[in-house]
């Protein structure tokens, strides 16, 4: 915003600028020290200027002896020193009664030095900012908007022509743009301004006011009122559906009580875990209302076969529970009617596909296989949106385009995390940022210790051997994993054809769950291996240190569910002489090894942070407990979450499965950490922490999940005997059976299917999408680049516009100067 | 449901709503906590804006405000008469400040207020010097501090005036994707 500032030196009185701040008795005095450094330097030429003219007095007083006396050069160079210091001693009360306070007067008035202390500044700015809100909102504002000394060349603009305003006008400029903004603009401006509460309401209460008085009018239009009452209702419900939603917050206080003694870091992982209950909640909720109510409403006629209950089902999740709404093959594969006559069950004894009953009044209808199938669909679309959007907003609260060089500075002023009361845990906080200082300080004096190249050779060697174990074992344990998975699959086969099968079935049950024992026992055991080889290895920097035990995790966790999946959908699904319906056997399959999971995630609080706790500091007598390890806990979570996505598509009640083990897990998980735990030592980023976290639950867990589900529903044969998609070729063909029955009916509809026959079924599409794809990336990271550059074209004009500032203030204080000496100088040739 | 209360007016709490980022369940619990402070100060009845101010000393007791060594300077930047008695407003005011979805540059303006101990509107290196006195309790030596406040002074002054101004603050602050989430006390 252009201003005019008065350089007029002659003006007697300068004016504290057009706003003085509000508060500010001391004037400032930031320049003054610059000023008189620089000015020395300036003032050298006045007092020579001084001395000649004294030198030329002088020379009228010839005195020979005393001229040629040796020391009369020093005694003149002492009268000189004498008489310079006289000078400074003169000027130097001048110069403070009247430099300093003009021209920091001035200074005090720069914008820059305004904001956010005087209100007049923020109610300027923030005038501005509505401004701009409204002209992007609407094409231009109405023209009795504009004061009247606007001039008319510039209407429209919003430029000012006269800055003199007082503050009550700006206010009301301000009320009358808040007046005119949506009310969803209004508040996020209003609770955006830093002004006290008790203005802000002010401002509301003008702004509305007018509001009310211009809809009070009677020549207002009766749909623009209605409109407004609309706007009104839909504020109100707003709000009460944010009260209900606050008031439904889960674990408020446990939260609370975390972060207050733990601090951010450990609390991302209890937040994350709430945003992964949320999740599976969503899940739940749609497979439990387009899915499993109906299908239970409706029972399908079961097997005959009826097994008994024994308490192993919970476990294995086979045995009775095998035949219930649990699992795919309990689901019906055709048209679910309500019944049309009073005994409803004997309408659905089993019919060819599609057939519809001969009651044809108009009952509800339910197509079981179209529904499943879109179901699961949606669901997981919806779910990569939401995924999607939280990954990008946490990325761009978190990714910083230029490299930060004040990392001194950021340590001090944001290190502090406000939300830790515990008082040992504070102390400790202060601790921790006392030794990180002390690290930046000692890495920023000494630069870096260049490592000769024998240390790097040495390092390098390290690092290799490190990693060649960690990958060594990784695909042991997956070669293990194969060949164990393919003898279990043997083993079952063999046991099913043999006639002793009736006799051991208990036991039989019990052997399905030596696979998810052993898995969970390397997921387990291997992060060991993992933590001793990077015990072993040394890295410059902690945080490369997470994310090498973050990525070697990974690689574990990504290796075992591939070779999970190909024996799931590449073997157990191939092989259809043996199972009658393979989709429940994997569903049960996912069952357990969720359910193992959850096992052992509590074997390992109990030994990995109680046992450990109570050992390392009564055995290793060591002071501090544990520390909480977050990485290697979210990665659980993740992996257990690809778990349940994984069999949403078997098992359309794993989501309930999965929602009651994280509700618990977040009890058990809370309780060890008070107890066994305290916070990390060292520097946490937890932003960065938190985006990596959500792109591994995004890329790796749910593109793997949705990957290998739409691979299931794309080219894999369901089962001939049960299930929703008995007797199809793929599980899609269920939808496009439904778009050819739709073509019949209606032959308008051609359209759509050839445009899903063009669209979906043909690679090409797909291949153009994601070449269309990567080009945007691509551009989207060339501006990236241009802002980069941009930022430090900005950096270096800051700087020239400081060495500015400086500059100008110096020439002000020398001219000004320059006009004082002159007439101090007649003064004194007057008096002498 | 819950609509009997008579502390506040519906229209106060419409206000409240529109200004602060708090709901109304939030607005009513924020009343209890700041009464339970003085209760013998702070009345029940707030519907015709009863101008009392608790104390600093009485304000500093909260267990969220106990242990911060920044106590002091919160409540006196948000305190109306800057010396830390804080009316009602300037209680939710603060804490709203401070609150999860506070955006980033509110937090900004009032963490410069903050840190700014001699209020001259530059975090100078005296201001800086006492910031790390607090964070470090005195376990740095005098040198220790001084070396790091100028070099934090180095690194973020932009300007070239060896004190940090509102610009200079807000550029490094932008660099840090932590101060969001560390610049937040639960309430």
């Amino acid at each position: 915003m252009a201003r005019n500032v008065n350089f007029d030196l002659n003006h007697p009185l300068m004016e504290a600028g057009l706003e003085s701040p509000v508060d500010e008795e001391v004037v400032h005095n930031s320049f003054n020290q610059l000023i008189a450094e620089q000015s020395q330097n300036e003032l050298t030429d006045a007092f020579e200027l001084q001395q000649l003219q004294r030198d030329l007095d002088e020379e009228g007083q010839d005195n020979v002896p005393y001229l040629s006396s040796p020391d009369y050069r020093e005694r003149l160079q002492g009268q000189r020193e004498d008489e310079w210091q006289d000078d400074e001693r003169q000027t130097d009360p001048i110069r403070g009664e009247h430099w300093s306070s003009a021209t920091l007067k001035i200074l005090s008035s720069m914008p820059s030095r305004t904001i956010g202390r005087s209100r007049g500044a923020i109610i300027s700015q923030y005038y501005n900012r509505t401004m701009q809100l409204r002209r992007r909102r609407q094409s231009r504002p109405s023209i009795r908007d504009f004061s009247r000394s606007a001039r008319p060349s510039i209407r429209g603009y919003g430029m000012e022509g006269d800055c003199t305003d007082t503050e009550v006008t700006k206010r009301e400029r301000l009320v009358n743009n808040l007046q005119n903004l949506s009310v969803s603009d209004r508040v996020r401006m209003l609770r955006a301004m830093p002004l006290s509460v008790a203005e802000k309401s002010e401002l509301r209460t003008l702004a509305l006011q007018k509001e009310r008085r211009i809809f009070s009018g009677s020549q207002i239009p009766c749909c623009s009122q209605l409109k407004y009452y609309i706007i009104i209702a839909v504020r109100q419900s707003w709000y009460s559906w944010l009260s209900f939603l606050h008031s439904l917050h889960l674990w408020q206080v446990a939260l609370k009580r975390v972060s207050g003694r733990f601090g951010t870091g450990v609390l991302s992982y209890f937040l994350f875990l709430k945003t992964l209950l949320f999740f599976n909640l969503f899940l739940f909720l749609v497979t439990g209302a387009f899915l499993v109510l109906p299908q239970a409403v409706h029972p399908p006629v079961l097997p005959a076969v009826k097994r008994s209950f024994s308490g192993l089902e919970l476990l294995t999740g086979a045995g009775y529970l095998s035949d219930t709404v649990m699992y795919y093959g309990y689901y019906c594969n055709y048209t679910l009617h309500r019944s049309c006559r009073d005994d409803g069950r004997e309408q659905n004894i089993s019919l060819s596909n599609g057939t519809r009953l001969d009651c044809m009044s108009k009952h509800l209808s339910y197509n079981m296989p179209l529904a499943y199938f879109f179901t699961i669909g949606v669901a997981f679309f919806i779910t990569c949106i939401i995924l999607v959007y939280s990954m990008s907003k946490s990325f761009g609260q978190s990714f910083r385009i230029d490299k930060s060089h004040s990392i001194l500075a950021v340590k001090v002023f944001c290190s502090w995390d406000f939300k830790v009361i515990k008082k040992t845990s504070v102390k400790l906080m202060s601790e921790n940022i006392c030794t990180q200082l002390k690290e930046l300080l000692a890495e920023v004096n000494h630069k870096h210790v260049k490592n000769t190249g024998c240390q790097k050779v040495w390092r390098l060697t390290v690092q290799g051997i490190a990693w060649a174990i960690c990958i060594a074992g990784t695909i042991c344990c997956v070669i293990g994993i194969y060949f164990f998975s393919h003898y279990m699959h043997k083993n079952l086969q063999q046991t099913s054809r043999s006639p002793l099968a009736s006799q051991n079935a208990l036991l039989n049950e019990a052997s399905l769950l030596a696979l998810p024992v052993v898995v969970s026992l390397i997921n387990l055991l291997l992060p060991g291996l993992f933590n001793l080889a990077a015990w072993m290895e040394d890295y410059e920097s902690p945080s490369v240190c997470t994310y090498v035990a973050i990525g070697r995790n990974l690689m574990l966790k990504v290796s075992v569910l591939c070779v999970l999946c190909y024996h799931w959908l590449g073997r157990v699904a191939a092989d259809l002489n043996h199972f009658m319906c393979w989709e429940s056997f994997v569903g049960q399959e996912l069952y357990r090894f969720l359910l193992m999971d959850f096992i052992f995630t509590l074997l390992d609080t109990l030994l990995g942070e109680f046992l450990w706790r109570l050992f390392s500091m009564r055995v290793l007598k060591r002071r501090r407990k544990p520390v909480f390890d977050i990485a290697r806990n979210v990665l659980e979570l993740i992996y257990g979450q690809t778990l349940a996505w994984l069999g949403v598509l078997f098992t359309p009640l794993l989501p309930v499965v999965q929602l009651i083990k994280l509700l618990l897990l977040f009890y058990i998980k809370k309780s060890s950490v008070m107890m066994n735990c305290q916070a990390p030592r060292k520097p946490y980023r937890v932003s960065q922490m938190t985006t990596i976290f959500i792109t591994l639950l995004c890329f790796p867990s749910f593109l793997g999940a949705s990957v290998c589900v739409t691979y299931t529903m794309w080219s894999i044969t369901p089962s001939s005997s049960c299930g929703p998609f008995r007797g199809l070729k793929t599980m899609f063909q269920a939808g496009k059976r439904w778009v050819e029955e739709l073509e019949k009916d209606n032959p308008n509809l051609s359209v759509l299917a050839r445009a899903h026959s063009y669209l979906v079924e043909n690679p090409f599409f797909l291949f153009v999408g994601a070449g269309i794809f990567l080009i945007v990336i691509y551009f989207h990271s060339q501006v990236v680049d241009g802002q980069r550059k941009i930022i430090s074209l900005l950096q270096e004009q800051i700087e020239n516009e400081g060495e500015d500032k400086k500059f100008l203030i110096t020439r002000l204080q020398s001219i000004h100067e320059q006009k004082r000496t002159p007439a101090r100088r007649l003064t004194s040739q007057d008096s002498s | 449901m819950g609509n009997k209360q008579t502390t506040f007016t519906e229209e106060q709490l419409e206000a409240y709503q529109d200004c602060t980022f708090f709901t109304r369940k939030e607005i009513l619990r924020l009343h209890g906590r700041y009464r339970e402070l003085a209760p013998h100060l702070v009345p029940l009845d707030y519907t015709n804006n009863p101008d009392i101010r608790v104390p600093l000393t009485l304000i500093v007791t909260m267990p969220e405000l106990k242990e911060n060594p920044f106590r002091d300077r919160i409540v006196e930047t948000f305190s109306e008469d800057g010396q830390g008695n804080l009316s009602f407003n300037d209680f939710v005011d603060m804490f709203s400040a401070l609150c999860e979805t506070s955006p980033r540059e509110l937090k900004t303006i009032y963490a410069f207020k903050i840190y700014d101990f001699n209020r001259d509107n530059f975090i100078c290196k005296q201001d800086l010097e006492k910031t790390v006195n607090k964070l470090t309790k005195g376990e740095l030596s005098p040198e220790e501090v001084t070396l790091v406040c100028d070099k934090a002074i180095e690194e973020a002054d932009l300007d070239g005036d060896s004190k940090l101004s509102f610009s200079d603050f807000e550029n490094m602050i932008s660099k840090a994707p932590d101060f969001l989430s560390n610049f937040h006390v639960r309430i």
